[in-house]
């Protein structure tokens, strides 16, 4: 990388197997402050798996997690959220039967000095939080269950945002919205690379998040086939990547890089 | 603040155009499930008093429902939160019987021997023995469920067996008697009653808690500029409440000691027995204030701490709360936990009215605390109950028994119409929230 600065996310050489099957096999990636990562693959290439374990939900069989150039002790979400890494599940993991001021603050309740749940104050920062997001989000009282696939995104990249998060994983976040939506959350993925957040965006369909993203790091069979600056490669190069394991000029190879006579 | 002037159009936009049957419902906040319950109980209660020639609808007998349901009662609230994480609690019967065997013969034959017969600390040295051990067995049975992943099903059809065993171990199936004075005050009856005046303060009281929690409320909806309810929903609400309770302290009040006891009350005291006999008032009984008391500390716990929340959303979706950082195996412990206390103060109940501990004690108690919940609105597929539906459920349960022998069903008919009310209940149940979606 030309790169100088400290990586503000830096996993190296990581493997995870489920019962004999390497979901993700030595693989590395980076992340810079104010930088936008795609991580791309298809289904099952290991992709949400290998930003699983640096949020804290899988523990890793082997390798290291930096976080500003420190080894990071990440065991649980609990420890992840510590180091600032937020993350938006592609499943939205919310917690479907209670409201979206609760959803917010899970785990991290705000109490009254009396140690009881401070809803009011919860609920007042909630529409605060919702009014920048969704302004047309109302439905404060309801269960998240009653909400649409687009008010639970809302819900769930709310939830992660509000916390201040240093690391921002997003994996799929588009995949529940409708067009207007999707530019909604683009909008919101330049705001907060501009406020220096790093994001780790995953998807399988690189239209998607071409235009976000400031590189792209692509796997295939839990490996890491190379990394890219969007600038240096066209789509097509990308795609190429992401179905052959074929590594362009420009890209550095990674271990899952087809191997060329 | 063009949002919130948006809000208050369509509000206003919504409400014009429902009929006034929902826009009630909409500015009172009334639960209409929890109502639908009442309204179930009160078609069993008038029934059962027509079919009964006036006995059901009588001081007496509605104390003494009152007293009957408080140690399933106890258990339901605990067994709502057990439900609402995709869990069961199949031992708290056995529970129950274990620790009220434990606290019988600590209270007739251990603590005599240690601090003297009837001994002013007695009942409280063997209620919080209880507790303890209850919270201890429930513990066990949550750390088995959550740190060896056996399922709860299994955890408590094997303590079901265990403890029930266990019960019949400590004393060799004898049963154990009589209780301390003192600890029996919690089974109820004419010495276990706070009587008129006490009951009087205690619905006061309640009547004062329920205005202050409205005006609360009212204060911090508007702290923070939230949508209010219209005035005359929260007098409506402050009346209908205030009139309950003391339309239930009226009713037990109003219930006499029986002649005999009286008027050994009487020539103890020397007052002198009056032409028409003593009126001497029974009151709130003491298990059905100890009931109360676990319902509003459950509904407190569950409504408004970290842990209650944390419940909900594990039930909700086990995976979203464990992604959210929650340590949701502690809060299994914690829960089951919980429930074996709960087991505790309803085995205190009961030894205490039946002035006995004996090794059959709480037997089926399990089917109808569950019942009892799932009745109450606890949907067994996890994350929905409340505590007071499960506590209505349970007094539900027990006026169908009270009201099946008052009339003179037999036993083997009573299980019968009890099975069939429960299967009914969730049907229903089940046809609401589908239409409800």
């Amino acid at each position: 990388m030309t790169d100088t600065r400290t990586p503000l996310v830096e996993m190296k050489n990581v493997s995870i197997s489920f019962g004999g099957i390497h979901a993700v096999d030595n693989a590395s990636v980076d992340l810079y402050p104010g930088e936008v990562v795609a991580l791309l693959g298809h289904n099952g290439a290991g992709k949400s798996t290998l930003i699983k374990i640096l949020s804290g939900a899988y523990k890793r069989d082997s390798g290291e997690i930096l976080i500003n150039g420190e080894p990071a002790d990440i065991n649980n979400p609990r420890d992840a959220k510590k180091y600032g890494i937020e993350t938006i599940y592609q499943t939205l993991a919310v917690a479907d039967n209670v409201d979206a001021a609760a959803n917010l603050y899970l785990g991290r309740e705000l109490r009254t000095p009396w140690g009881t749940l401070d809803d009011v104050a919860m609920e007042a920062k909630t529409r605060e939080v919702m009014g920048r997001l969704n302004p047309n989000f109302q439905r404060f009282k309801e269960p998240v269950k009653a909400l649409s696939g687009g008010q639970r995104q809302s819900v769930a990249i709310a939830r992660a945002i509000l916390f201040n998060a240093r690391i921002l994983i997003m994996d799929e976040p588009t995949a529940a919205l409708g067009p207007q939506e999707t530019a909604q959350v683009g909008e919101l993925i330049k705001q907060l690379k501009k406020e220096g957040i790093g994001i780790f965006l995953i998807s399988h369909d690189i239209h998607d998040v071409f235009d976000l993203a400031d590189r792209v790091s692509v796997m295939k069979n839990g490996q890491v086939v190379g990394h890219a600056r969007t600038e240096d490669v066209t789509k097509d190069e990308v795609l190429g990547m992401i179905i052959l394991g074929k590594v362009p000029e420009k890209a550095i190879p990674g271990p899952g890089a087809m191997q060329t006579a | 603040m063009a949002d919130i002037t948006n809000t208050t159009h369509a509000n206003r936009a919504r409400s014009a155009s429902e009929n006034p049957v929902k826009r009630f419902f909409r500015a009172t906040e009334i639960d209409t499930r929890l109502l639908g319950m009442v309204g179930a109980m009160l078609i069993i209660w008038i029934g059962f008093n027509i079919l009964s020639g006036g006995l059901f609808l009588t001081p007496r007998n509605l104390w003494n429902l009152s007293v009957q349901t408080a140690s399933v009662a106890v258990m339901a609230t605990g067994m709502v939160l057990v439900i609402v994480t995709r869990n069961i609690d199949l031992s708290v019967g056995s529970i129950l019987g274990f620790v009220g065997m434990i606290m019988g013969v600590l209270q007739a034959e251990l603590l005599p021997q240690l601090l003297g017969f009837n001994h002013p600390a007695t009942w409280i040295v063997t209620l919080l023995a209880g507790l303890l051990l209850g919270a201890g067995i429930g513990a066990l049975h949550g750390a088995i469920i959550a740190f060896l992943n056996v399922p709860s099903f299994i955890v408590t059809l094997g303590g079901l067996l265990v403890w029930r065993g266990a019960t019949w171990f400590v004393t060799s199936g004898r049963t154990v008697a009589p209780m301390d004075a003192t600890f029996r005050l919690m089974g109820g009856g004419t010495e276990g009653s706070i009587g008129a005046t006490a009951s009087w303060i205690v619905g006061v009281v309640a009547c004062i808690a329920i205005v202050a929690t409205i005006v609360n409320s009212r204060k911090q909806r508007q702290r923070f500029g939230f949508p209010l309810r219209p005035m005359w929903a929260e007098y409506f609400l402050t009346a209908v409440g205030c009139a309950l309770v003391l339309g239930a302290i009226a009713v037990v009040n109003s219930y006499p000691w029986p002649v005999a006891i009286a008027r050994r009350y009487a020539d103890a005291n020397g007052i002198a027995w009056p032409e028409g006999g003593l009126f001497i008032p029974h009151g709130i009984a003491i298990p059905v204030l100890i009931a109360i008391v676990v319902g509003i500390v459950m509904t407190f716990i569950s409504t408004r701490l970290r842990f209650g929340r944390y419940v909900f959303a594990l039930g909700g979706n086990p995976e979203a709360a464990e992604l959210a950082g929650i340590k949701t195996r502690w809060v299994t412990v914690k829960i089951f936990a919980l429930m074996g206390m709960l087991c505790a103060i309803a085995a205190a109940i009961s030894t205490a009215r039946l002035n006995a501990a004996t090794n059959a004690q709480g037997e089926l108690d399990e089917l109808y605390t569950i019942a009892a919940a799932v009745i109450g609105g606890t949907s067994l597929a996890g994350g929905m109950g409340t505590i007071a539906g499960a506590m209505l459920g349970a007094l539900v349960m027990q006026s169908l028994q009270s009201g099946m022998v008052l009339v003179g069903i037999d036993t083997p008919f009573q299980r019968i119409v009890v099975g069939m009310v429960l299967v009914v209940a969730v049907w229903l149940d089940t046809v609401y929230r589908a239409r409800a979606k």
